[in-house]
């Protein structure tokens, strides 16, 4: 289908597109790499009055140091972080999660913030912003304001942004050293959103016990999971199979009412979630020094 | 704001300005004003990668795009790989390979194999299945697709020395 009627405008700052936001009087929406959005106005699913688009404005799109960790501009496409040495140094797991983002014709477009944004569920960036602690910087009419991963995601594709505010940065802290981690998922076909899926890190301290743990799920629940459970399980228990074994299961239980629908059933969902925590935990303990 | 606007792009080397609606994808702007039919749109909402161009030299989906999001943009199509009649060496390798039957996803595949070639010459089996992950035949079972994209590799890799 072709997309519905809709007024456009492309500012060429951050105020200006607030500005816009501001004065809208119907519904507004931003679009920044396109690849959700353009599909749900092809579809009709969405029917904005208003399509504010993002990606004129200079200066949205870097890759930095921060303190050690990584800043990274709302408008920077996955490919760029895909490729990134200063990602494949600081943050490992969020160059290995990328590549689990659809194709590479879709990450030469799609970007960090808007799948932040858009919060899919299903989608990679929700859970590992949540996995890594990223601090999602939004600027709004009344100035900045930041928020922790954890508090932003709300349900199905909202989050803590309002209408009129706009995520222009990810803060992220550097991966710890000695940290382990682990990405996995379940898809129907590579490439596809996951049935579900799992980001999970871990520090081992020199006797062998698990000092920190976490365990993020996506796929499985309307917002990325934190398994404290099973977490808590983990910390100051000697690592070693049969723990990863308990943990999965736990993860498993604590499950009540994974999501359902024709490509998965809420049972197979709470099996995989299961599965895949053993298994990265185990990967994460084995990358941890 | 507008509901009309203004896009310049240059395609395959060749400067166009039209005035469209903003809701016009680069996809229909392609077919549509411009006349340049190769650009296939199969599913439009990005699954099946017939749309496949290159803007600004990197692979995108032509359907998942405004044609406005392209203005002052550099695109490349797939009418844009043949040399004055003369195929490009990945076109001569899928007709010599088979690696298209009925031809609809091919537009898009050639694309993402330009995109793939130009950085990566001589990649790996599951380098090529990684990049085109994306396109779908449903003719060719893409084991002749592989061979293709081998092909093309080493015609390329002659041409060079």
């Amino acid at each position: 289908m072709k997309a519905p009627v809709f007024e456009y405008a492309a500012p060429q700052s951050v105020e200006e597109a607030l500005s816009l936001l501001g004065a809208c009087q119907g519904e507004s929406k931003i679009i920044a790499g396109g690849q959700s959005l353009m599909p749900l106005l092809n579809m009709r699913l969405a029917r904005p009055d208003l399509l504010v688009d993002i990606g004129r404005i200079a200066g949205l799109d870097y890759i930095r140091d921060a303190d050690g960790g990584l800043a990274i501009g709302a408008m920077t496409r996955q490919s760029d972080i895909e490729r990134s040495a200063l990602v494949a140094q600081r943050q490992p797991m969020l160059a290995a999660g990328t590549r689990f983002i659809a194709h590479p014709q879709i990450r030469n477009r799609g970007t960090i913030g808007g799948s932040i944004s858009h919060a899919d569920p299903a989608a990679v960036y929700p859970a590992l912003a949540v996995a890594l602690d990223m601090q999602i910087e939004v600027a709004g009419p009344a100035g900045h304001r930041s928020v922790d991963a954890a508090d932003f995601f709300i349900t199905y594709l909202t989050t803590a942004l309002e209408p009129d505010e706009i995520l222009v940065e990810l803060r992220l802290p550097g991966f710890p050293p000695r940290a382990g981690w682990s990405f996995k998922e379940v898809s129907r076909r590579h490439g596809d959103f996951a049935l579900a899926g799992v980001a999970a890190t871990m520090e081992v301290d020199s006797s062998g016990v698990c000092s920190f743990a976490r365990i993020v799920l996506f796929g499985v629940a309307a917002v990325p999971l934190r398994v404290e459970a099973a977490e808590q399980l983990l910390l100051g228990s000697k690592v070693e199979q049969s723990l990863f074994e308990e943990a999965g299961a736990m993860t498993s239980d604590t499950l009540d009412e994974p999501l359902s629908d024709i490509h998965a059933s809420a049972d197979y969902r709470r099996h995989l979630a299961g599965v895949l925590t053993r298994r990265a935990l185990a990967e994460a303990a084995g990358r941890a020094a | 704001m507008t509901m009309q606007q203004v896009v310049k792009v240059t395609v395959n080397g060749v400067s166009y300005e039209r005035n469209v609606e903003v809701r016009l994808t680069l996809a229909d702007f392609l077919r549509v004003e411009l006349g340049l039919t190769g650009t296939h749109v199969g599913c439009e909402h990005g699954v099946c990668g017939a749309c496949t161009v290159l803007m600004n030299g990197r692979s995108v989906r032509s359907c998942l795009m405004l044609a406005v999001q392209a203005d002052g943009a550099e695109i490349m199509t797939v009418e844009g790989l043949a040399d004055d009649g003369r195929l490009h060496p990945i076109q001569q390798a899928f007709m010599e390979e088979h690696g298209l039957q009925c031809g609809f996803c091919t537009p898009g595949f050639l694309m993402a194999v330009y995109e793939l070639l130009g950085s990566n010459p001589d990649p790996s089996d599951e380098e090529i299945r990684e990049s085109l992950g994306g396109q779908i035949c449903r003719c060719t079972g893409y084991q002749s697709i592989m061979r293709s994209v081998k092909s093309a590799a080493a015609k390329l890799a002659g041409a060079r020395v």
